[in-house]
């Protein structure tokens, strides 16, 4: 940590708006904070960087009284603080916005945001002044937002701007915006951006948690980076690049997602033609979707969340049924079968929710190994589990993927995320699959990870399998895939080409806004 | 080995919890706890309240496996009171009425009570499958039914007949050949063992054979854990739950048959009634486990049978209903607690093994 001359001479006119120093947090089994140690001025935004699992999020529920820390000391505007609980945090006008928005869908905005401190007159709610009050609050700091608007007719920028104004509401002056770019399209970054640095110009100070680096250097005025649980560096974006926020990061160097020389067959693998799916309101979820991979292919699905994905890829698993269109693998219409007859014909599956679909928590990791695979060998014998050849698997599997536990007995919740994704990627390309439908893969995994299951998906494809891939990285999908589509309100909308597009092209094509290069 | 130490931890504790309680009320009526309960001891042990034991305790076993095969894929099965009791009663005409060969006539029966068993609560399998009607519900008001139903065929003219020497009413006596004989295995005793006792070990063998070795158990115990990934992994959940309620109400169907083949002979008015609740509890009390269980029926059976006696000393009965009440509660929470503390403790070891130092993470 060397501040320059100029962050030193801020360093001394003002009281830092927040100080951290040598926090400590021991967690079991996760990685936990020691000796942090973190000074924010005020007015500034300040971004804290690290990869996924580095203590980002564990820190900021430090800073926010979520949790305690074992040693160490928060300064909030120069005046050491303990802090019990969020309330205290509140009190002491530090607000913090969740990267998973915690809003009542059937409320309107106006709703939400006095939700928990609702306005009363003699007993009965009266929200005018709310109204008024959340009205200039909006003009004021640039979140225009109609407060009577329902939220669940909100984008996921609207959606946003209210937790923002949540958070203000309560009086807060500095902010924590945890991974706030992660739901959001370039286009919306932008608008968040032209927010903050209103918010800035007001005085509020922002704490911007991200491991997007160029969001980071764009917005920032000091970024510190986290690795391992600890603070390693404090730098100002003038005088670092991407490059080397990265190298800090990692401690090493940054792997890349690229897909170098092109395997595609014309060996169709995956059909699927015309392919609807309508929801039990008879709203269209999936509309007309047609495309094809080949051997050796990773077909790209670039989208905003929710925009169908999810249902896509349950259609092709079986795990809803279609309401028109076809599925068909190796020239196989396999539209009627059942989940477990798509899995036997060689379809693997890394689930976007692997504790909700990839695995059995409270279940031993051999246990998790067989799941999805349970009447194939190794794990099966006709009706019989063979428990000990899938045991075997599961410590090859272990050996292979690099999945770091004590023994294949322990229970999947006791493995960090990465270790569980790992696990998981391992088991779906065991027995030579034809097709993988990987959603999310390296999702809340680590960077070394990342890059382990990238190696192993390029191999898998220069090995002749299908892959349909679903990401909300932009670099992740433009950086493995053969083909891109991009999905939109349930249809395919545009087809680009992953060797020009840019990540801002894509995000256009994903709300609508334009055509893909 | 320290997991283990904590499986058992949580039953014995929970035990000598309701152990205190049980003496802390006797203690406040007036009755001094240790005598109550050597009282208890020695007329427990005695050899005819032995074998009374053991055979309440293989009906028990039966209804409690029963209760746990739906309780693995957190479906509930409720009614295995009244899938016993319809059973029990169309196995005993169906015995009371036939004359085949020795074997035969057992056999035959007994695939009779599975399968009325099985269809009762296949009903509401049925309904849930294709209405989304809770099993909790359905179950329940099929008690009502089969208590309706049982009433209606146990009337004389239609399935009953007068029992001999009093004025209960019941099936048709079953002949010899349809009959189990039963065992003198306590030494000392007047009174016989079940023959079907061997029935209850043969069913708690495939109950654990099933769930533990076949692939059909690993998907029952799949969708009792997370029914999300099971669909994901491709089980068939609809199907799940139709084939384990017919499995959890064949089992059912089973209950009766130890004491009505080995030593009531029919089913009459008098035949015992909620033996499926009693199921719940040691089901409960035995973590679905098929050994846990056979500890569970052989605790509650034993605490009914040494119960008797404390009419004789001026103990209000209920105190064992309190203690085996308290025993079941005290049960489940300590089995919770432990779940809980277990994860957590494996997370941390883990977090140990793999994390040494937080600085080489990173890699």
């Amino acid at each position: 940590m060397c501040p320059s001359r100029a962050q030193r001479r801020l360093l001394i006119s003002t009281a830092p708006a927040v100080e951290l120093r040598g926090i400590t947090k021991t967690f079991p089994g996760v990685i936990a904070n020691h000796d942090v140690d973190i000074t924010v001025r005020p007015g500034t935004v300040h971004a804290i960087v690290g990869e996924n699992g580095a203590g980002k999020s564990t820190l900021m529920k430090t800073l926010y009284g979520m949790q305690r820390p074992d040693a160490g000391t928060i300064s909030i505007n120069g005046v050491p603080v303990t802090l019990n609980s969020p309330a205290d945090a509140i009190a002491l006008g530090v607000g913090m916005v969740h990267q998973h928005f915690q809003l009542a869908d059937n409320f309107s905005v106006l709703e939400n945001i006095v939700l928990g401190q609702e306005p009363t007159r003699r007993g009965l709610l009266g929200f005018a002044e709310a109204r008024q009050r959340i009205v200039t609050l909006g003009g004021q700091y640039g979140l225009e937002v109609d407060p009577d608007a329902l939220v669940e007719e909100l984008g996921v920028g609207d959606r946003q701007r209210v937790e923002i104004l949540k958070v203000l509401y309560r009086g807060a002056r500095i902010l924590i915006l945890d991974e706030p770019t992660a739901v959001l399209v370039p286009q919306e970054v932008t608008e968040l951006f032209d927010a903050l640095r209103g918010l800035k110009s007001e005085g509020l100070t922002v704490i911007f948690i991200s491991h997007k680096l160029d969001e980071v250097l764009e917005v920032a005025d000091e970024i510190t980076v986290i690795r391992a649980g600890t603070t390693v560096a404090t730098r100002l974006p003038s005088e670092v690049t991407a490059h080397q926020l990265a190298e800090l990061m990692v401690g090493s160097e940054l792997p890349s997602p690229e897909t170098r020389e092109s395997t595609v067959t014309d060996i169709p693998v995956l059909t699927v033609s015309g392919l609807s799916l309508l929801n039990v309101d008879g709203r269209a979820l999936l509309k007309d979707i047609s495309f094809t991979i080949h051997k050796g292919e990773v077909l790209g699905i670039a989208g905003v969340e929710g925009n169908g994905q999810a249902e896509l890829v349950e259609t092709i698993m079986g795990m809803r049924k279609a309401s028109g269109g076809t599925v068909a693998l190796d020239g196989v219409d396999m539209t009627a079968w059942s989940t477990r007859a798509r899995r036997e014909a060689g379809v693997g599956y890394i689930p976007e929710d692997r504790t909700r679909h990839g695995l059995l928590l409270e279940a031993p990791l051999w246990e998790n190994r067989m799941l999805g695979h349970q009447t194939q060998p190794p794990n099966a014998k006709g009706l019989l589990i063979d428990s000990k050849d899938a045991k075997a698997d599961t410590r090859r599997i272990v050996e292979q993927y690099d999945v770091r536990t004590p023994s294949i007995d322990v229970a999947a919740s006791a493995l960090s995320g990465g270790n569980q994704q790992k696990l998981i990627v391992g088991r779906e390309m065991s027995g030579t699959p034809q097709l993988l439908i990987a959603a999310h893969p390296t999702r809340g995994v680590d960077v070394g990870a990342q890059a382990v299951i990238w190696d192993l998906l390029r191999d898998a494809r220069s090995q002749g399998l299908a892959v349909l891939l679903i990401s909300a990285d932009l670099d992740e999908l433009i950086g493995l895939s053969d083909t891109l589509q991009v999905i939109l309100r349930g249809a395919l909308v545009a087809t680009a080409d992953p060797a020009t597009v840019t990540p801002k092209d894509l995000g256009s094509a994903m709300t609508g806004a334009g055509e893909a290069a | 080995m320290k997991r283990w130490r904590l499986l058992l931890a949580a039953p014995v504790l929970a035990l000598l919890f309701a152990l205190a309680v049980a003496s802390i009320i006797l203690a406040a009526t007036g009755h001094p706890p240790l005598t109550v309960f050597s009282d208890m001891y020695s007329y427990g042990v005695e050899p005819d309240n032995l074998v009374l034991t053991l055979n309440k305790a293989t009906t028990y076993y039966l209804a409690a496996t029963a209760v746990a095969v739906g309780f693995r894929m957190n479906l509930f099965n409720i009614g295995v009171d009244g899938q016993y009791r319809v059973a029990a009663i169309i196995a005993a005409a169906i015995a009371g009425a036939i004359h085949l060969a020795p074997i035969l006539d057992v056999a035959l029966v007994m695939v009779v009570a599975i399968a009325v068993g099985a269809l009762w609560a296949g009903i509401a399998g049925l309904l849930k499958i294709k209405r989304g009607v809770s099993e909790v519900i359905s179950t329940i008001m099929l008690n009502y039914i089969a208590t309706g139903l049982t009433a209606y065929l146990l009337t004389p003219g239609r399935l009953a007949h007068p029992v001999a020497g009093s004025n209960n009413i019941g099936t048709a006596l079953i002949p010899p050949n349809g009959q189990v004989p039963g065992m003198s295995v306590i030494p000392g005793a007047t009174t016989q063992v079940y023959g079907l006792i061997f029935l209850a070990v043969g069913v708690g063998i495939l109950y654990w054979f099933l769930l533990n070795r076949t692939v059909f158990g690993f998907d029952l115990r799949a969708t009792g854990r997370s029914e999300t990934a099971a669909v994901a992994s491709g089980v068939n959940v609809k199907r799940m739950i139709l084939v384990s309620m017919l499995i959890s109400g064949g089992i059912a169907g089973m209950v009766s048959l130890p004491q009505l083949l080995g030593e009531a002979y029919t089913y009459s008015n008098d035949f015992p009634a909620g033996i499926g609740f009693t199921g719940i509890s040691i089901a409960l009390l035995g973590r679905n486990h098929p050994i846990g269980i056979a500890f569970g029926a052989l605790l509650w059976a034993f605490l009914d049978s040494s119960q008797i006696i404390l009419d004789v000393s001026g103990v209000p009965k209920e105190i064992v209903t309190i203690m085996q009440g308290i025993a079941v509660l005290s049960v489940v929470i300590a089995y919770e607690l432990v779940r809980r503390y277990g994860l957590v403790a494996q997370q941390r070891h883990v977090g140990e093994q793999t994390v040494r130092d937080p600085a080489e993470v990173s890699a």
